[in-house]
């Protein structure tokens, strides 16, 4: 018996893998022999198969972007199922929606807990750290897979944003649109300390191994919750947090102890452990230094517009007021390089005081934005496609 | 509107580039995107006036005037227009500088305060006037910094800005034959080109 979905979920989706056999040469100068890709893919491609949209996952996300697995939880939908559906700011009776696990990714892509078919034992830390443009290149692959040669856009929050960017910038005719969403150009020597903190709570951790630890049946469980709990320090903001949880002790008193004693400390504790259960630590680690890699304007001198003068997309960039992780500011080289390069952009600064997190909220200037920017896209693909 | 814009559009060269300073709903960057091919970006504060922009296809970035234009390099565009924006913000002149340093020309156009009915309303009954290109009262308008087309021929001589061209229109934004005869009392509108000198 198939739950009642509500009527602008995409419903009950199944993932799908793709298999690629065909080397892939990565920025850190390894090949991958093999891999596969695992995706989700919701709405009807059309028939001159123009209206494909991309959809980039950031640090813990993954390919389920919406819709409901058939074990899963009902409160649980995709990560970005807010966005994405019938009638919902990304329409899947528009577009047709792909999102995939990136590479070295712990949800069914190819990543750290994948075996290796050299050993036959799980990667683990031998697998090699993947960079945003191996990324893009992996995705470029799976789009000739689904026969998509130009996406009508391309989509993502924070590092998915940073995938958006390097799409336009690798494959200019490929892309369309690139939004581009609570992003940065680069990491700030701020963001990367706080990357190199949460690796050493995950490296420091006796059960870590070195990496190896599924050999040994446990997992780094207190250094993967710590940074779980940093991050997401990162990801709220101060005005957020004394919204939410204020200095509210849980119990009315203080106890003059080190149990949870405030909300704050129980909600941290909550997400750090509810991540642990679902994340490779692995994987965590190497996507904190995919994050710290990506810098498309290194190959051009450090000039940002000269990264962008090859781009042919239209460019939707959108920051938020909260957002100290990747600050306006940052959003605003990027519509300043955009603008130098003479390309089409359009920026908006949308008030909140979720911080980072504010990317996954339905808040409805933002949404409004989205669905306004992406009503155009679809009325430009319908009229070439008629 | 339309012949507001109509008459900015004959100044502006086709295929050129253009910032619009207060660009609200984008129609004016639209209707130069189709009748002169610009390329243009908007500049705007408002979020309301930004979803507009956004759903007239217009490109729009989110950004307060009196921030001044650091975003933008020197001469790096054509024409940097500012619409009945002038008389709103409150630094007057460090804006025009900007516009005149990022753009190669600048136009503007503001409410004409010397118009002859504003002068009766104060001389007659001692009140702050109420006409149609300046609707507000003073206690509800936007505007900070009301001036005259010789005020602001008067600022352009001091600040060694060219007037390349002027116009000057009625309320409804029509150019007519009599506010040329004695611009500063008859019209309500002024439209100005600039250069650096």
């Amino acid at each position: 018996m198939l739950p009642n979905f509500p009527p602008d979920s995409v419903g009950l989706v199944t993932p799908q893998t793709a298999p690629f056999t065909e080397p892939l040469a990565l920025d850190c100068g390894r090949i991958l022999h093999g891999y596969d890709l695992v995706y989700e893919t919701y709405g009807t491609l059309n028939a001159d198969r123009s209206n494909a949209v991309l959809i980039c996952h950031a640090l813990s996300g993954d390919h389920h972007v919406a819709g409901y697995h058939e074990d899963a939880d009902l409160n649980k939908p995709g990560w970005w199922d807010n966005g994405i559906g019938p009638g919902k700011p990304m329409d899947t009776r528009e577009f047709f929606v792909v999102c995939c696990n990136n590479l070295g990714g712990c949800k069914g892509s190819t990543g750290p807990t994948a075996i290796n078919p050299d050993t036959r034992k799980p990667y683990g830390p031998d697998f090699p750290i993947v960079t945003v443009r191996d990324w893009v290149l992996s995705q470029a692959r799976l789009a000739d897979r689904l026969g998509i040669q130009q996406w009508a856009a391309v989509i993502g929050g924070s590092l998915g944003g940073m995938q958006a960017m390097q799409w336009a910038i690798a494959f200019p005719e490929r892309v369309r649109h690139a939004l581009v969403i609570a992003a940065a150009p680069r990491l700030s020597a701020m963001n990367i300390a706080f990357n190199e903190v949460a690796r050493q709570a995950i490296l420091s951790d006796p059960d870590f191994h070195h990496g190896h630890y599924y050999d040994f049946g446990v997992v780094p469980r207190r250094g993967l919750m710590l940074a779980r709990m940093l991050g997401h320090i990162t990801y709220l903001s101060e005005e957020g947090m004394r919204a939410k949880f204020g200095r509210e002790l849980r119990e009315g008193k203080p106890n003059f102890n080190f149990d949870t004693e405030f909300e704050v400390e129980s909600y941290l504790r909550h997400q750090g452990h509810a991540f642990v259960d679902r994340f490779d630590a692995n994987t965590y680690l190497l996507i904190t230094k995919t994050l710290d890699y990506f810098d498309p304007a290194a190959d051009f001198d450090n000039d940002l517009s000269a990264a962008f003068h090859r781009a042919l997309a239209r460019f939707l960039v959108i920051s938020f007021t909260s957002d100290w992780r990747f600050a306006p500011a940052r959003s605003r080289e990027i519509v300043r390089a955009l603008v130098r390069a003479g390309r089409e952009v359009s920026y908006a600064e949308v008030p909140s005081q979720y911080g980072h997190d504010a990317f996954l909220m339905p808040i409805p200037l933002y949404h409004d934005i989205l669905r306004d920017y992406l009503a155009r896209v679809a009325r430009e693909v319908n009229a070439h496609a008629a | 509107m339309r012949p507001e814009l109509d008459l900015i559009s004959e100044w502006i060269r086709p295929g050129a580039r253009v910032l619009d300073l207060g660009c609200g709903d984008g129609a004016l960057l639209a209707y130069l995107h189709t009748h002169r091919q610009v390329n243009g970006y908007g500049l705007e504060i408002d979020s309301t006036n930004l979803v507009q922009c956004i759903r007239a296809g217009v490109n729009v970035i989110h950004a307060d005037l009196e921030a001044g234009l650091a975003d933008f390099g020197d001469s790096s565009f054509d024409y940097v227009i500012m619409t009945q924006t002038l008389q709103a913000v409150k630094h007057t002149e460090a804006l025009l500088d900007e516009m005149l340093r990022v753009g190669r020309q600048g136009i503007v156009t503001f409410p004409n305060f010397g118009f002859w009915r504003c002068r009766l309303q104060i001389a007659l009954h001692g009140l702050m006037p109420v006409v149609k290109t300046l609707p507000y009262h003073w206690y509800d308008t936007p505007n900070v910094h009301l001036f005259t087309l010789r005020d602001f021929e008067e600022l352009c001589r001091r600040k060694r800005i060219d007037i390349l061209q002027r116009m000057v229109l009625d309320h409804a934004h029509q150019p007519r034959p009599w506010p040329h005869w004695w611009p500063n009392l008859l019209g309500e509108i002024a439209l100005y080109r600039l250069g650096r000198a």
